[in-house]
């Protein structure tokens, strides 16, 4: 009937560029290895584009239905684990959702791939660069498009795998490296949680497809709580993991080690996106249980407020725009803890197109000024870099709610959400509305610090970035815009098949528009500050830092989480395994047993060696006493001597 | 040949060999010499054919005889290549004391 849509296409496109310039990319032309990374994207995103086209939520009208599918469109590719009466297929499902994701993924994706190529041209590894960012999208679009759980494991471990190739991309460089395992050792912690959630499904619902579980749990209304608590926990730890969220957000900023377009692809736009995604997959599973919702909506409160608050004081442009993306996903869970997962999904788009666009911006920055990524260097690049500039307004101004650009209305909308949702809505309302004060007068801050004012760094000669990297900038400001403008009813109303509609109140309108008022007034706020302690009074930011020495000091130190994390979990593990793993169980029993049985053979081979003698008639005298006993054996009437011996040989020939 | 049928029994060409046999296997350990040990396997491979002849005989089976054969085309050849490493083996050490020729100890 109607023509397939090629799902596979949209990963496997990718995952054939990171095989071509993976295995042969070092020895192409530098253009053969760009035209393969951007293709592959590309390619992707024109499918993802084409199943747009054939794809409808509902009946369409007659003429067009024989090309049309009805989400959710399915593809199987045949069985992958078949034990018994559990069956897991290779099976891509493309449903209201993912088709959001996709095109987030390999639009962004496709951009950032373009901004590479500017932004990494004279770097060596280049084809390498490539293969791993193309490798990232294969992931990413199996993350997206598996219609069970299992499978998206494999590309949530797969897309872990390529962040931690690509924060370690400048591997010479020991921070690098360091900070590539740090992403891949915490990120195995929250993978503990989310394999023990999958192991959790399996066991009580024998089924480990989205579809079957929504329908299993759809037929038992009656059910909440208890187990499902449990499995959505470790679903969220997981999610806390990828998603850099509190109590296991620390990889993220020292992710930043990367080069920028991967901070900007993974660290910010998608990869970090997968908790968030995961959970609104899940979701039918968190909607029955209450406890976890209110623990997802209160870490993510946590995270926003606090990672908003560790970016007040950070200098390098990048560790602050890694713990906004912390504080942004935080809004995430917050709206997905309060059941409004739409609004959280619209948030991670209109998210991923500002902070991309502020990453590839102070990627631009960092570019023109050739590697300098503190904020206290920079300056005065307003005229120098105005393309630069205006498009990094317009992401600045997006993040701190101004409306009427993307942001205002997806944050609105989980702020509205929020307040909407029982008791502790009023407090994670309060929470939000405060953790958008702090973001507009940090991205304020940073706006100042890098644009305006003098230059600090009045020797270095910034000259603004090829087209290349400006093209992107300005497409995705363009976003920035407009990508709010189809409004969170509209936007919604779309996902709902996918993720179940919106928490409304009825006759709430004049409540909407004070809590948006309120909303617009707090961003406005924030930029009043930001402008009093960054440009009318240039002084104050010093005196307040004086004034509260042990208040900075704790937010400069990032709270001391990671040295706290250092003390208390690294130091004993660190100690175990030395001690315990180490001394007494490596070198004490293993070693042990080892020396023991080489030391048996050694003493054997000792004695045994003595018959070695080299002497031909002690051989042969050997030889001769064999030859004597065998016939002995022969020739004595064994069954005389020993009556039993008769039957052991007839049991033996088996009689 | 019809005599030894009637006049001797079986079991005196067994003891014959026996004793050859025995005989070879002491020589073989006792003697230094490399040629006398040598020889002392020649004459354990002569008891074993005599065995093999009289059994043949015996039991009216031509595989014995041709068996007795092939033992003896092996021994020769045996020979051949045996006094030839003997000789080698005078040449290089100027000695056939077998407890002197123990290159084959590890």
């Amino acid at each position: 009937m109607n023509a397939p849509l090629h799902l596979w296409l949209i990963p496997l496109l990718p995952f054939a560029g990171f095989l071509l310039n993976g295995i042969l990319g070092r020895g192409l032309p530098k253009w053969i290895v760009t035209t393969i990374a951007i293709l592959a994207p590309l390619g992707s995103f024109l499918v993802v584009l084409y199943a747009c086209l054939f794809v409808r939520s509902g009946p369409t009208d007659p003429d067009l239905a024989p090309v049309i599918h009805l989400m959710p469109y399915s593809e199987n590719f045949g069985h992958w684990i078949n034990l018994g009466a559990l069956h897991i297929d290779f099976s891509f499902v493309l449903d209201q959702l993912s088709l959001v994701m996709l095109l987030v993924i390999t639009g962004v994706g496709f951009l950032i791939h373009i901004y590479s190529v500017g932004y990494m041209h004279d770097e060596p590894g280049y084809a390498r660069y490539f293969s791993f960012l193309n490798l990232f999208l294969f992931f990413m679009t199996v993350l997206v498009l598996a219609g069970n759980i299992l499978l998206m494991f494999v590309g949530w471990e797969g897309v872990g795998l390529a962040s931690y190739l690509l924060i370690g991309f400048y591997f010479q460089k020991n921070s690098a490296a360091a900070a590539g395992k740090k992403a891949f050792i915490v990120n195995r912690i929250g993978d503990f949680g989310f394999l023990i959630g999958i192991f959790l499904l399996l066991a009580n619902f024998g089924t480990l497809t989205f579809a079957e579980i929504a329908s299993n749990l759809a037929a038992n209304p009656a059910w909440q709580g208890g187990i499902l608590t449990v499995i959505c926990l470790c679903l969220l730890l997981g999610a806390t993991g990828k998603s850099a969220q509190l109590p296991l957000y620390i990889w993220l900023p020292d992710a930043m080690e990367g080069p920028t377009p991967v901070s900007a692809l993974i660290h910010a736009a998608t990869m970090v996106t997968a908790g968030v995604y995961m959970i609104a997959r899940t979701h039918v599973l968190f909607d029955h249980s209450p406890f976890a919702l209110d623990v997802v909506a209160i870490v993510g409160a946590a995270t926003a407020l606090f990672a908003a608050t560790i970016a007040l004081v950070q200098n390098d442009i990048k560790r602050v725009l890694a713990y906004s993306t912390i504080s942004q996903l935080g809004y995430m869970f917050l709206a997905c803890g309060v059941a409004a997962y739409s609004a959280g999904i619209f948030h991670l788009m209109t998210h991923a197109f500002f902070k991309a666009l502020l990453f590839l911006a102070a990627g631009s920055v960092i570019h023109s000024l050739g590697g300098q990524q503190d904020l206290r260097k920079m300056g005065g690049l307003r005229k120098k870099l105005p393309v630069t500039f205006w498009t990094m307004t317009v992401a600045v101004f997006a993040i701190a709610g101004f409306p009427p650009l993307a942001a205002f209305f997806s944050k609105d909308a989980i702020l509205y959400a929020a307040f909407l949702h029982g008791t502790i809505g009023k407090a994670l309302w309060f929470v939000g509305i405060l953790t958008a004060l702090l973001t507009s007068f940090y991205m304020f801050r940073l706006w100042y610090l890098t644009f305006m004012g003098e230059s600090r760094s009045p020797d270095v000669h910034a000259h603004e970035s090829p087209w290349s990297m400006l093209g992107p900038l300005v497409i995705l400001a363009l976003l920035s815009i407009g990508g709010g403008w189809i409004g969170i009813e509209r936007f919604g109303a779309f996902l709902a098949p996918s993720v179940g509609a919106l928490p409304t109140e009825t006759g709430a309108g004049h409540l909407e528009l004070i809590l948006t008022l309120i909303a617009v007034a707090v961003a406005l706020e924030g930029l009043l500050i930001a402008d009093k302690f960054y440009r009318r009074k240039k002084e104050i930011p010093a005196q307040r830092a004086a004034s509260f020495p042990a208040g900075y000091k704790l937010l400069s130190n990032k709270y001391y989480v990671d040295e706290f994390y250092d003390a208390f979990i690294v130091k004993p593990l660190f100690a175990v395994s030395k001690y315990v793993l180490g001394w007494v169980i490596d070198v004490g029993i293993l070693g042990g047993i080892a020396w023991l049985l080489a030391g048996i053979a050694t003493f054997a081979g000792a004695i045994l060696q003595r018959w070695q003698s080299g002497n031909l008639r002690s051989y042969a005298a050997w030889l001769a006493a064999g030859a004597a006993v065998l016939l002995l054996f022969v020739l004595i009437p064994w069954t005389s001597v020993w009556p039993d011996s008769l039957h052991l040989i007839q049991k033996a020939a088996g009689h | 040949m019809s005599f030894l049928q009637q006049d001797v029994p079986l079991s005196w060409y067994l003891l014959l060999s026996a004793a050859l046999f025995s005989l070879g296997v002491v020589g073989f350990l006792i003697k230094r010499n490399l040629i006398t040990v040598f020889m002392s396997i020649e004459l354990m491979l002569t008891a074993v054919n005599l065995s093999f002849v009289t059994f043949a005989h015996q039991w009216h089976m031509v595989k014995g005889q041709i068996f007795v054969f092939f033992v003896m085309v092996v021994a020769a050849a045996e020979a051949a290549v045996g006094l030839a490493i003997i000789i080698a083996v005078f040449r290089a050490r100027a000695t056939l004391s077998v407890d002197r020729i123990d290159l084959m100890k590890l």
